[in-house]
């Protein structure tokens, strides 16, 4: 019985401890020292309207733009409200068919030799907001076309957009599908 | 492997070893209730709560009332969450409207965030309010992961005491856990998170207008950090989204990679030392440590092989090798594989790729490492005492073979304690070959798959064994939101955290009650190399005559469906 009592009282004042201050104190904290971090990255384009969060990968499929990951998150590429991954395992032959019909968009738009695996195979959050350097190069020529940009011009834009390795060992070297697309607008708009 | 992949895992590696010897001292400090960097600020506060929640500090308890403490305290934590999901409409932070759980998924979910499973049959940002994930899932994070601690260091205490029926303070242990270990901690890297880009606010989620303005979309918002930190240290694994900590909001930089494996071997590893030197034997916590880090090791290359290796089907097309279907681009095939069999190795089940889409050898690994019983480091607390119950009985086996009296640690090995490590032991195994079995005769059961043929097995095998073993990652194609898995999967999780931690307890009474004997000539000594390696065996034995018939019809079939038997 006694323990019982314990139980009960010990539930209420942890809740109110864990449940209540600890993540009342974190988000203040947040708030005062990683402001931009804590409300989620958002960016603005040249006029100032949010067109996004840099950690969330956007559906971009206009020619002028560089074309981030597959993604399988419900009814439409890139729903932010439903995360998740295609789940296809590795035999399915949904997963071929989509393969496939990945490949063949590609090639239709110049794209030669190996093709980077990244933009063949969907993330598992479906809202991977990177590409890899390789992806990007394969892309450079579709884009210089569709914006009448000299290719010299786009690699040095991407090669500015490519994130090295964290404390120079840590991940991989990749680029920001969104952010090399709102530079791009800046330059030629 | 490149090089930059062997430099990263070698640094990880490095890093953990560092902080063992530290973090599992500190944890022995902690429970005998000695002082510690945080005593000054912390001990009024541990004074406070035992006031008010009516706990005598110096009460100790016998294994039954220990036992008994920990249901009570999980009964109560599973009411109010069941009864939280069933009322959340009506509850303060909710800006998305989600309405209520349905009572079968609440049940489900209540009983996966007590039994430190977290097993998800629901998305959570279009399922769950804001108040749900804050005071109810957090909570649990913290308490679920504080009872596993609390039972592993009352069954150390059986090992090491003598000729006594006191095992401990259930709530002494519980406050301890969370104020000096859990808390600090998870503060800490709550912060770290957030200066790399995890989310922490109470805005709804915000409406923008596309790049490409094609459309409007919604970018979900919400206390993410506070949770995530404690999912990732308590070994819970529950996400606050539905890619778990493959959402970049969750997991958004290689260093964030970095920071929550660490955080999720942090505790199962430093509780063998903490083991070691209650013991008073370091190298018995170093031999346990070992075999775990051994284990672990060898899944990490044969995963990361397998995965860079890829899918030849999708490699001929013309495509460059490596299986990235369900990878995020940040985490490289290092930082995925690390973190997929860290989270199956530990019973976290949080996840940073989709193991639903592994290659069929590679999705074995995470499958194989839940189905040893999480005792690769293991949940927090569950994983050291499950260890313990194999010790135990690689001990009487090796002793029934040299034709010697079982002894661990002075404590004389009889059939009681034999009774309770094998019942600990395989609890979590019968159930998910009983439950699996079942599931392939329920025509509901085997809609739910989302993949055909062999896959299809896979995903209800690791299903149950994610269930049984309190892991709660997923092949997450299975659609688990339905009548049968939700129950009987409730019924798993209950079985596979309770029966293995009431036995442990019970056990742990029993040696507690035996008197101590000196080693002799005769004694097998379990810290040297020859009982590492025979208890490793006894690992893999039990494990494969287990599992080897439902490995080969999954994964191995399907291995060979993929490869055309080349």
């Amino acid at each position: 019985m006694k323990d019982l009592k314990s139980a009960l009282l010990l539930f209420v004042f942890l809740t109110i401890l864990l449940g209540g201050i600890y993540p009342a104190v974190v988000t203040i904290a947040a708030s005062l020292l990683f402001p931009h971090q804590a409300g989620g990255s958002l960016v603005t384009d040249g006029s100032g309207k949010v067109v996004g969060s840099l950690l969330i990968g956007q559906p971009f499929t206009q020619a002028k733009y560089f074309w981030p990951r597959p993604s399988a998150t419900g009814d439409f590429s890139y729903n932010p409200l439903l995360s998740g991954g295609s789940n296809l395992g590795p035999t399915n032959p949904e997963l071929i068919r989509r393969a496939k019909a990945r490949v063949a968009l590609l090639r239709r738009t110049g794209v030669t030799g190996e093709i980077p695996a990244d933009l063949v195979f969907a993330s598992a959050s479906g809202l991977d907001p990177h590409i890899s350097p390789e992806a990007a190069q394969v892309q450079i020529s579709r884009v210089a076309k569709a914006r009448n940009m000299p290719v010299e011009e786009l690699q040095k834009i991407v090669a500015s957009h490519t994130e090295m390795r964290q404390a120079a060992v840590l991940g991989v070297p990749r680029v920001n599908v969104l952010a090399l697309n709102l530079a791009l607008d800046k330059v030629s708009p | 492997m490149n090089i930059f992949d062997w430099q990263q895992t070698t640094l990880f590696f490095a890093t953990l070893l560092l902080l063992i010897k530290p973090f599992g001292t500190f944890m022995v400090r902690v429970y005998q209730g000695e002082r510690t960097f945080f005593s000054p600020l912390l001990r009024p506060c541990e004074n406070v709560l035992y006031r008010l929640c009516r706990i005598e500090s110096t009460d100790e308890m016998d294994w039954r009332r220990y036992a008994l403490a920990m249901l009570l305290f999980n009964l109560v934590c599973f009411l109010a969450l069941f009864t939280m999901l069933l009322s959340q409409q009506l509850l303060p932070l909710n800006p998305q409207q989600v309405p209520a759980f349905s009572w079968q998924l609440a049940l489900n979910t209540a009983v996966s965030f007590t039994t430190n499973t977290n097993w998800q049959n629901y998305g959570g940002e279009s399922t769950a309010s804001y108040f749900t994930q804050m005071v109810g899932f957090t909570l649990h994070n913290f308490v679920s992961a504080a009872t596993g601690m609390a039972v592993a260091i009352a069954v150390i205490r059986g090992f090491v005491r003598r000729r006594t029926q006191a095992l401990g303070n259930f709530w002494v242990d519980m406050v301890r856990t969370i104020l000096y270990i859990l808390l600090p901690i998870a503060l800490i890297a709550t912060m770290l998170l957030i200066s790399q880009g995890v989310i922490q606010n109470f805005s709804p989620a915000t409406s923008v207008t596309l790049l490409e303005a094609s459309r409007e979309v919604h970018i979900p918002m919400g206390p993410v950090a506070s949770q995530e930190a404690i999912k990732e240290l308590g070994t819970n694994g529950g996400g606050f989204f539905n890619a778990n900590s493959a959402h970049p909001f969750e997991n958004p930089t290689p260093l964030t990679n970095f920071l929550e494996i660490l955080l999720i071997l942090l505790i199962p590893a430093g509780l063998t030392y903490t083991f070691g030197l209650m013991a008073g034997n370091t190298r018995q916590g170093w031999g346990l440590f070992s075999v775990m880090l051994f284990l672990l090791i060898v899944s990490f290359a044969a995963l990361h092989w397998a995965e860079t290796v890829g899918n030849p089907q999708v490699t001929a097309l013309g495509v460059q090798a490596g299986n990235l279907e369900g990878k995020e681009v940040r985490f490289g095939l290092a930082g995925s594989s690390l973190f997929a069999v860290a989270t199956t190795a530990t019973s976290c089940g949080a996840i940073n790729t989709m193991h639903d889409s592994l290659t069929p050898l590679g999705g074995m690994v995470p499958l194989s490492l839940i189905l040893t019983g999480e005792v690769v480091f293991g949940g927090v607390g569950s994983g050291l005492y499950t260890m313990l119950a194999f010790a135990v009985i690689a001990v009487f086996v090796s002793g029934l073979m040299i034709g010697r009296t079982p002894e661990y640690l002075g404590k004389k090995i009889e059939v009681r304690e034999i009774w309770m490590a094998m019942l600990t032991i395989l609890t979590a195994g019968v159930t998910v070959l009983l439950l699996s079995g079942v599931a392939m005769f329920v025509p509901a059961a085997v809609a739910s798959m989302a993949n055909p043929s062999a896959h299809g097995l896979s995903e209800v095998l690791y299903a149950f064994a994610s269930m049984a073993n309190n892991n709660g990652s997923a092949f997450a194609g299975l659609n688990g939101n339905n009548n049968f898995y939700n129950l009987l999967g409730a019924f798993a999780m209950l079985a596979g955290r309770y029966i293995p931690a009431v036995a442990v307890l019970a056990m742990a009474g029993s040696l507690a009650e035996k008197k101590y004997i000196p080693p002799s000539l005769g004694t097998l000594p379990t810290d040297r190399a020859p009982f590492i390696t025979w208890l490793l065996l006894v690992i893999l034995i039990v494990g494969a005559l287990t599992f080897f018939p439902a490995l080969a019809l999954g994964p191995v079939v399907e291995y060979l469906t993929m490869t055309g038997g080349n």
